[in-house]
């Protein structure tokens, strides 16, 4: 049993969550993973780990409520218990001095590349952030990577906050006022990541991006969370997560992810009928 | 007890083990195999002749005094039957469900000569049950404690094994789990249907009545790695890790959905429980009314196929590019299956999975094979016929083609010695690797093979370790 020693919403249906997992904080590197199970009946789903302290014993991870076990996740509160928290798992991002780096978040993908930005930062990079949301009350961690960055830059698709478009219009900009940029890391939606990996593919920019395909065990016994990389089968659970953006069939790794769309709609209904009240208690926190 | 003459004792047939209908059991996950009555135990157990130098015992990968507890059974002693049992092996009433019985000890059986063998393993699997479901499972007496403490790394078959062999010598004893479950293959891979999970979960109870500790969601190499396992608190470790990294066929459109590993089917299905959707949160493809292929011709692929029929596929096929003769599948799991409605494809293999235009699987190009000498394995080695290449089509495929050597230990150990293919580096007689203090044995040294010799490395494992625990020879 992992204990969430803090919960709190960030934003609309995208909740933070603070767990006592001592071992896994000290262990943790940028870009390494967890998987998370509710209950007795639950699925194992990945979620990066965005943070963590070793004197508190923490890891903080950062969940959008999109499909039954994520809502239900996002439904639990300070004080309960996760039942199974294993990890780090994964491979920690490669760090180095890149000379200019910029760390490109969509939605909660934010959140996946926060550590990486850190650690970016403290290798002595020069870091420019770009934070991508929908709409300004679904912008997260804009405090937290100013402190971090040396430039952050946030786009919303309805512009009803800082640039008004996506992030690949920001990259793109940034480029042609003549910043060299070394490094690319981008995580967030696969169509986003696509759009950024075509936008540094003409400029021989080095881009990575964080992949989030389905997993089960998450140690490489499955082979569910297979991808296509540079033409090869990789097990993104152990030779990932992250990968060279340039090399990656991402069009494969949409459909895959698309698997069990049916399924997710069922077990969502199941659960709406079933947790409604919890849910509804849970999401008012926000407002409180 | 009346003497019973060794010729009558042959005369006697062996005991068929009442099964499940096979028309009903195909729609239910419950064991298929029911075992023995006490009535047929004893009357198997009569069977066995008592030979002077039984040569059962040599073809047990852990030296089960087979002997002298089908002697007890004959007696009508069941309970100081099981006590025999588990003298040498932990998980008896697992072993007498999946061990291979008719490739180690009943192929050795002398009443076999002539006939057929004693049904040791029937009668081992009768003697666990009945200990379990009458009295509950006994727990042998330990040694004085050593003050000595051992990590096991992996709870399936060999860890299990060697757990219980350590802690019965009085060493502390704490095994290490990735999943969140105690029993690695036995609990995700092996379906219920062949090896109820209660039943792990009794036998696994039991070590933990001894004083084995366990601790899941565990990753070794990643949550504490083998040298930090070394340097804080344990003198010796077991690397039991399994095979754990599904290969694929390597061939086009593997990546399609509905393509799967069997890993990850039986995973699904037994771990996760996704037979219970949505009850349990887990989904897997559904099957209901469809066609479905399993590639290989393993134990493995069998669980695979039965599984996919019990879920509700329509056809469900086994496709193995040998013929029936060199699968490796026990007769058994092969007959059950085909008693259930699988129709084998043999002599046959897969070119490339056919994508139906939106990214999911809808067929299979395959090709039929004819079988020329026989190869490196020993087995007469397939040859494609050329021309006879046409598509069955399929909604799911499950390939179940065997197992790698998972990388976590290696990449996080650089001081331990591993061979091309991943598998650790040991010396047979005692499991010790390169790399002081620490042993390894089961799929992780071997490659996939089975349960029971699993099993045997943990139990060589455990008196090697034992061994170096008082002389700290390497």
């Amino acid at each position: 049993m992992y204990k969430i020693k803090h919960a709190e919403f960030l934003a609309l249906d995208i909740k933070k969550f603070v767990i006592e997992a001592p071992k896994i904080a000290k262990k943790r590197k940028a870009g390494q993973f967890v998987i998370v199970r509710a209950n007795d009946k639950g699925e194992r789903i990945p979620l990066t780990i965005a943070d963590s302290s070793i004197e508190d014993g923490t890891i903080t991870i950062i969940i959008q409520g999109i499909g039954k076990t994520t809502k239900e996740l996002n439904a639990m509160q300070t004080g309960d218990f996760f039942l199974d928290v294993v990890g780090p798992l994964g491979k920690a991002s490669h760090i180095e001095n890149f000379g200019t780096a910029v760390c490109i978040g969509g939605g909660v993908g934010t959140a996946i590349a926060f550590p990486t930005a850190v650690a970016l930062k403290e290798a002595g990079n020069k870091t420019i952030s770009i934070i991508g949301a929908r709409t300004k009350d679904l912008v997260i961690l804009e405090k937290e990577l100013k402190e971090i960055s040396d430039e952050v830059f946030v786009t919303t698709d309805d512009g009803s906050y800082g640039f008004h478009g996506f992030v690949t219009q920001k990259l793109k900009e940034i480029i042609d006022c003549g910043e060299k940029i070394n490094f690319v890391l981008a995580i967030g939606p696969i169509p986003m990541m696509k759009a950024v990996a075509e936008v540094t593919r003409p400029f021989g920019i080095a881009t990575v991006v964080s992949l989030n395909p389905v997993m089960v065990d998450g140690t490489g016994m499955c082979g569910g969370c297979r991808a296509t990389v540079d033409n090869k089968t990789v097990f993104v659970c152990v030779d990932g997560p992250e990968f060279d953006a340039h090399k990656v069939d991402f069009n494969q790794l949409m459909t895959r992810n698309k698997m069990y769309n049916d399924k997710e709609k069922i077990a969502l209904n199941h659960f709406e009928c079933n947790y409604d009240i919890a849910y509804e208690k849970a999401k008012s926190e926000i407002y409180q | 007890m009346t003497e019973i003459s060794k010729k009558d004792r042959m005369k006697i047939p062996r005991q068929a083990m009442p099964e499940q209908n096979p028309l009903e059991r195909k729609n239910n996950f419950l064991e298929v195999n029911l075992g023995y009555t006490e009535e047929l135990a004893k009357l198997e157990a009569l069977r066995c002749i008592q030979c002077p130098k039984p040569v059962c015992v040599e073809g047990c990968p852990v030296g089960v005094k087979i002997r002298d507890f089908i002697e007890l059974v004959a007696q009508g002693d069941f309970l100081g039957a099981a006590a025999k049992i588990k003298e040498d092996n932990v998980l008896p009433a697992v072993c007498g469900r999946v061990c291979p019985q008719e490739e180690q000890c009943e192929i050795k059986c002398v009443v076999g000569k002539k006939g057929e063998p004693v049904a040791i393993g029937r009668l081992e699997r009768f003697v666990a049950d009945f200990e379990r479901q009458n009295v509950g499972i006994r727990t042998p007496k330990l040694n004085p404690k050593t003050g000595k403490k051992v990590a096991i790394v992996g709870s399936g078959p060999a860890g299990l094994s060697c757990a219980g062999d350590l802690i019965q010598k009085g060493h502390d004893v704490t095994v290490f789990e990735a999943l969140h479950e105690i029993g690695g293959v036995l609990i995700y891979g092996i379906p219920e249907f062949r090896l109820p999970k209660e039943i792990v979960k009794a036998e696994v109870d039991a070590l933990k009545d001894l004083g084995v500790e366990f601790k899941t969601n565990a990753v070794i190499g990643f949550t504490d790695t083998i040298d930090e396992l070394l340097e804080t608190e344990f003198d010796a470790i077991f690397i039991a890790v399994g095979a754990g990294l599904p290969y694929f066929l390597g061939i086009d459109g593997e990546n399609l959905n509905g393509v799967y590993s069997a890993n990850e089917f039986l995973t699904r299905v037994n771990l996760m429980k996704a037979y219970r959707f949505p009850d349990f949160d887990t989904p897997v493809f559904d099957v209901k009314g469809k066609d479905i292929a399993v590639f290989g011709g393993g134990n493995t692929a069998m669980d695979a196929v039965r599984t996919s029929k019990r879920l509700g596929a329509k056809n469900a096929y086994i496709v193995y590019r040998r013929s029936e003769v060199e699968m490796p599948a026990r007769k058994e799991e092969v007959h059950h299956a085909k008693e259930e409605g699988i129709e084998f494809l043999m002599l046959t293999n897969p070119l490339k999975f056919v994508d139906d235009g939106n990214g999911w699987l809808d067929g299979v190009e395959l090709q039929k094979m004819e079988l020329g000498e026989p190869d490196s394995s020993g087995r007469r080695k397939p040859i494609p016929i050329v021309g006879s290449e046409y598509v069955r089509q399929i909604d799911m495929a499950v390939i179940a083609i065997g197992n790698g050597s998972n990388p976590i230990i290696q990449q996080t150990t650089p001081d331990l010695s591993f061979n091309r293919k991943g598998n650790i580096v040991v010396n047979d007689a005692n499991m010790k690797t390169s790399k002081k203090g620490v042993f390894a044995g089961g799929d992780i040294v071997t490659g996939g093979a089975t349960v029971i010799l699993a099993m045997g490395a943990g139990r060589t494992a455990a008196n090697a370790i034992d061994q170096y625990l008082k002389d700290s020879n390497w």
